[in-house]
């Protein structure tokens, strides 16, 4: 019972938790923000910048704007970092402690989509206008890049006959999997908040989007919690449409190279684009995004 | 020295975030604080990101030689910006008020209202000198000799 209870409070605490995601997150976080400076011909900052700009918001004083729910605005990031911690804990990537269980894709789903509420309360609880109108983007956005995201892992539970991540990892490779991997690529700038979908974050137009009032510990917390989400999506991505290797080495390896593949991909895709409107990339969503994920559940349910 | 707090002190070297604000000057400052962020000269390099919401800045660059009309502002913003803070004023226009001495509707220097920590001299200071100022900032931020640390910023 007690070396359960370690086993799961090292899973949370150190991995696939905080600790160990933490520091991936932050190294996905700067390898976009060098790879897009060397794609602008600039030298980019060194791999600790992320870590340094953390440590920095710890030690700096809060402040909470006037006529904000004091305790919701400093409850947000902590939810925020807590539902990607328990995301983090259910989903079997290499050196995971926990095992599948019936219904965690369910789960895995319902925590995924957390951190995108609290980002909304965020943008509303501030009482900055700029915080509120992208708060409004944000619960657009999230109406339109679910509709491939979800059909994904609809698409693949259904080809797999099951909710657990375990057996949608074992499933065979197969049309299925290829349609629901693009639908699933296609969701990811939008969740990661990246060009050309970076319209709640929008910077130069709404400023600094849902965290524009925060500060310090809280809005470091909430940059933790986004470094983990990035690690979480590119773990779900893993999990879903990649094949498990027999040996434990050849299987982290290809862990490590799969998520920083999708991190250059996401950066190369903003790097190239610029900013659509909501309404275009609603669009965007409902239609390409649509026919992709109707494909692939058309697919999985005939085939 | 505690650990955490050494490390506390290199990461305020090390990520400094800035935040421009023009009180009322020709612009010229702001044109060369752009450079500092393109190709040529890239303060990324050292952890500079121009932040667009004072709340989320370390450093406040201030250009301008302080008009009546912006002085409000200037203060608003100065203690929008969490503790610790630097100041860096950037030109001659801070300083003196530069061409604009003597102007009815110029309040400066600046240093009479908020406390300033580094100035970068020129009309306008070269990108060069700006990162130098920064970079200097932002290591008096790191041994806590700023004037917000040290508690000489006078109530606005």
């Amino acid at each position: 019972m007690l070396s359960e209870l370690w086993q799961y409070a090292f899973a949370v605490l150190v991995w696939p938790g905080i600790l160990g995601a933490g520091a991936l997150g932050f190294l996905y976080l700067w390898v976009a923000r060098k790879l897009m400076a060397r794609l602008q011909g600039r030298k980019g900052p060194p791999f600790y910048q992320p870590f340094f700009d953390f440590i920095k918001l710890l030690g700096k004083q809060t402040v909470v704007p006037n006529g904000a729910n004091r305790r919701l605005f400093y409850a947000l990031p902590f939810m925020s970092l807590a539902a990607t911690a328990l995301g983090l804990l259910i989903i079997p990537v290499p050196g995971g402690a926990v095992g599948s269980f019936p219904g965690d894709v369910v789960l895995l789903l319902y925590l995924l989509e957390v951190p995108v509420l609290c980002d909304v309360m965020a943008g509303y609880v501030s009482q900055s206008i700029y915080g509120q109108v992208s708060a409004m983007r944000e619960a657009v956005m999230s109406l339109g890049y679910n509709v491939p995201f979800l059909a994904a892992v609809i698409a693949m539970a259904q080809k797999a006959g099951s909710f657990r991540l375990g057996d949608l990892q074992a499933a065979p490779a197969g049309a299925v999997t290829a349609l629901a991997a693009i639908a699933f690529l296609l969701a990811l700038p939008a969740r990661l908040k990246s060009n050309p979908f970076s319209i709640p974050n929008a910077e130069q137009e709404i400023v600094a989007g849902a965290h524009i009032e925060y500060n310090s510990a809280p809005l470091a917390t909430f940059e933790l919690s986004h470094a983990l989400e990035l690690v979480l999506l590119f773990d779900a991505f893993f999990v879903l449409f990649m094949p498990r290797l027999g040996e434990s080495i050849a299987n982290a390896a290809l862990y490590l190279a799969v998520s920083l593949g999708l991190a250059a991909l996401a950066t190369l895709t903003a790097a190239l684009t610029a900013r659509l409107t909501v309404k275009r990339a609603f669009r965007f969503y409902w239609l390409w995004g649509g026919l992709v994920a109707g494909a692939a559940i058309v697919l999985a349910v005939v085939g | 020295m505690n650990p955490f707090a050494k490390l506390l002190a290199v990461s305020r070297r090390k990520s400094p975030w800035i935040y421009v604000l023009n009180s009322g000057g020709c612009n010229g400052c702001d044109i060369e604080i752009a450079p500092c962020l393109t190709p040529r000269y890239d303060a990324e390099q050292i952890g500079v990101l121009r932040q667009g919401s004072p709340k989320h800045a370390d450093i406040l660059l201030i250009t301008g030689p302080l008009t009546k009309r912006s002085h409000g502002a200037v203060l608003d913003i100065y203690s929008q910006i969490p503790s610790p803070k630097a100041v860096v004023a950037l030109g001659s226009c801070p300083a003196s008020g530069n061409v604009f001495a003597g102007s009815p509707t110029v309040d400066g220097p600046i240093d009479k209202y908020i406390p300033v920590d580094v100035w970068v001299s020129g009309c306008p200071p070269r990108p060069q000198l700006i990162i130098a100022g920064i970079a200097q900032a932002a290591q008096l931020l790191a041994e806590g000799r700023t004037a917000d640390q040290q508690g000489k910023a006078k109530p606005c």
